[in-house]
């Protein structure tokens, strides 16, 4: 058994995400990896995504198996299938005498569509495709499974003109998601997720072929393997950049927004794969900024905060107070930049949360956050920020404190948006708490500001602050 | 972040604590050179700052190998067999028999015992092939419903259903689920006379042996009954089916 078998293009690599969460999962390893492997790759990977975000290419698939991991182990070491074994498999599985004949025909073929090549050949072989179609919308029951296990792994193909051989197969995928065999209709949502994310011209098929009313009605299914598989491929839908404007208004007067909420309610009935991909539909109806009035009326917003809250571990007090969110971010500090940006749009126009922020004696772990990285030190002290500019009577509780001390080391920053932040922090404490200037200048402000005079960015605030400082 | 003990027991003791401080704003704050005000941010779509997000959700799609049989793995049990008169199935696990059942007879036609992939469909099926109220009201008003879920479109024919099928939905044009109804009855303004695309056999359909339950052809209207392709002598088309074609003498006065 080679050290590296492993079949193409099958995930690779541990999870490093909140246990709290942890979705219905099967990983396959590679055999004879170690960790430090397993992490260059994760970083290769990582970097891989990066580059495919900023040049708008981000494309991941699903993929849904049913081996063991014996069988498994088998697929790696099965043969590429030639044209003549393709055309035998199709032949017996469309008139062999025994059914389970034709049923074996079907897995065997679908064991070598998982591997590129046998794609390929696949696709380029005439009447392959309608072939598949046909049993696919055969009445046999178990034939029709294996035909939509075909399509899946051709839908998962990393290459392209692969998935998109597969889109004469959509209308009868769609019809399928009305009916009731939950395995079928499974394979059917996570193939259709997998054909949405992989061409524009899938969705310009899928969307007046009745996409949206058929997901609208699968999403009252009480099976969770269906609702999971259902919020993939609403995901890659709403992920498409056309979505702003041709599906997600579409998506918004259907009766999808509230279900997607229901099935975000914390409590017992939370399953987590499917909250995981709700969440995500949400986030990129949201980012789009098309009606978010709307789902505030449908409660998410509430919904939301009960969530979060929940999976910090705590009880949410007040409809409006969401400091509690504080607790998050202490369980899960991957998740700082976020919470710092929620924080910042509530003390923004709130004195209450400001209030609220000086009396429960939060500064303190705010400002230990300030050595976290670049980008949560601008957040940090943009929240600051919010709660000095709203006058002396706020900043009487910022000085005397720790804050003088922490901005002091703020300022020996090289990062020229954390330096240009402080500098605004200064101002509003110098302007509402002019004692603060003077203990300033008595713990070497002037020499910390200096070292910025002549930085373009800042040349001009900092002036001003030495100017202000001296004359108080 | 080390949040203060007192902080969990503050928050839970109840709602807005403290009455806000009071907000006064001098002019100079964030007056140039300085720049700060207090505002909302929203980042859209394609920001930067979502990337990070991003980047964990695709790891995720890419690492999450999800199994039908789900895990643990589906508990089997003693072989039993499909209750449905005329089917002979034997399973080991629920949900095999759960596929089975609703792909083979959920939705079945008790007139012709075809099956359907969904009630919209079969529903459909027995208004436009078994109800003579609908042949009836058909001649007067537009009858033929949309297939698709959501479009509530009527057509006069089944002819400009598919015609909207096809341009408006972009559906095939040999969808398999929309085979108009033959008659060989007199010719009426109502009947789909046009012949079916491709025969059922290219998709094995009449291979089935008895143990499966079994979709005869559609078989058109009328007295004379002709198959349209051979069907073996050993092949059973499930106890007892009933045509439903008892209606068929007040049918043809059409």
């Amino acid at each position: 058994m080679p050290g590296t078998a492993f079949p193409a293009a099958r995930p690779v690599g541990v999870s490093s995400s909140s246990t709290m969460l942890s979705p219905r999962q099967g990983l396959l390893r590679p055999v004879g990896c170690g960790v430090e492997e397993l992490r260059r790759r994760r970083r290769e990977r990582e970097a891989a995504l990066r580059r495919a975000r900023r040049e708008q290419q981000l494309v991941s698939k699903r993929l849904l198996r049913d081996d063991t991991p014996e069988e498994a182990e088998g697929r790696c070491v099965a043969a590429v299938l030639g044209e003549a074994e393709i055309q035998q498999f199709l032949r017996l599985a469309q008139r062999g005498t025994e059914e389970k004949e034709r049923e074996g025909a079907l897995v065997s073929l679908r064991r070598g569509l998982g591997h590129p090549e046998t794609q390929q050949t696949f696709i380029r072989l005439e009447g392959s495709m309608r072939t598949l179609v046909g049993l696919l919308t055969s009445n046999q029951a178990l034939l029709q499974l294996e035909a939509a296990r075909c399509l899946h792994e051709l839908s998962h193909s990393e290459q392209a003109e692969v998935a998109e051989a597969c889109l004469p197969a959509t209308s009868y995928l769609l019809t399928y998601l009305a009916g009731h065999s939950s395995d079928l209709i499974e394979l059917c949502l996570y193939t259709l997720g997998n054909l949405i994310v992989e061409s524009e011209a899938g969705r310009r098929q899928l969307l007046p072929q009745g996409i949206v009313p058929a997901l609208a009605s699968c999403i009252q299914s009480p099976h969770l393997a269906v609702l999971e598989a259902l919020g993939y491929a609403l995901s890659q839908l709403l992920q498409a950049k056309e979505a702003p404007k041709k599906i997600i208004p579409s998506v918004l007067a259907s009766p999808i927004p509230e279900h997607m909420l229901r099935l975000l309610q914390p409590g017992p009935k939370l399953n987590s794969g499917v909250a995981v991909e709700f969440a995500w539909c949400l986030h990129y109806i949201i980012c789009s900024q098309v009606n978010n009035v709307l789902l505030i009326t449908h409660g998410a917003v509430s919904t939301l905060g009960l969530l979060l809250m929940y999976l910090a571990g705590t009880v949410q007090s007040s409809e409006d107070a969401g400091l509690e969110l504080l607790f998050l971010l202490q369980k899960h500090p991957s998740l700082l930049p976020e919470g710092l940006w929620l924080l910042n749009n509530l003390t923004a126009n709130s004195p209450s949360i400001c209030t609220s922020l000086l009396s429960l004696d939060l500064i303190k772990p705010l400002l230990q956050l300030l050595p976290v990285s670049n980008v949560v030190s601008v957040l940090v002290l943009t929240v600051l920020c919010n709660v000095a500019e709203k006058g002396p009577a706020y900043c009487q509780h910022l000085w005397p404190g720790p804050l003088l001390s922490s901005l002091l080391d703020t300022l020996a920053f090289s990062d020229t948006e954390v330096v240009g932040q402080s500098l605004e922090l200064l101002q509003l404490l110098f302007l509402y708490r002019p004692e603060a200037a003077q203990a300033f200048l008595q713990q070497s402000g002037l020499q910390a500001l200096k070292r910025h005079e002549e930085e373009a960015q800042l040349q001009d605030r900092v002036h001003a602050l030495q100017q202000t400082a001296l004359h108080r | 972040m080390q949040l203060p003990p007192a902080v969990h027991a503050r928050l839970a003791a109840g709602p807005g604590a403290a009455e806000p401080l009071p907000v006064e704003r001098d002019p100079a704050a964030g007056a140039a050179p300085f720049r700060f005000a207090a505002r909302l941010v929203r980042f859209p779509r394609e920001h930067e700052f979502f990337e990070e997000g991003d980047v964990q959700r695709h790891l995720y799609l890419q690492d999450v190998l999800t199994g039908v049989a789900g895990v643990p793995e589906r508990p089997r049990v003693p072989e039993f067999t499909c209750q449905v008169a005329g089917c002979c199935q034997v399973f080991d696990t629920l949900e095999d028999y759960e596929h089975h059942y609703h792909t083979l007879h959920r939705n079945v036609c008790s007139f012709c015992k075809r099956a359907f992939p969904s009630g919209h469909l079969l529903d459909t099926h027995i208004l436009e092939w078994h109800d003579s109220l609908f042949q009836v009201l058909s001649e007067r008003q537009d009858m033929y419903q949309c297939l698709v879920e959501g479009c509530t479109e009527k057509f006069k024919t089944s002819k400009d259903r598919k015609d909207h099928l096809v341009r408006h939905h972009l559906y095939p044009g040999d969808f398999r689920f929309d085979k108009p109804k033959k008659s060989k009855g007199p010719a009426t303004s109502m009947a789909a006379m046009e012949v079916p695309t491709e025969a059922m056999g290219d998709d094995g359909d009449t291979m089935e042996v008895c143990s499966e339950h079994v979709t005869p052809p559609p078989e058109p209207v009328g007295e004379k009954r002709t198959y349209r392709h051979r069907v073996p002598s050993t092949v059973c088309f499930g106890q007892g089916a009933s045509r439903g074609f008892k209606s068929t003498k007040s049918r043809n006065k059409h």
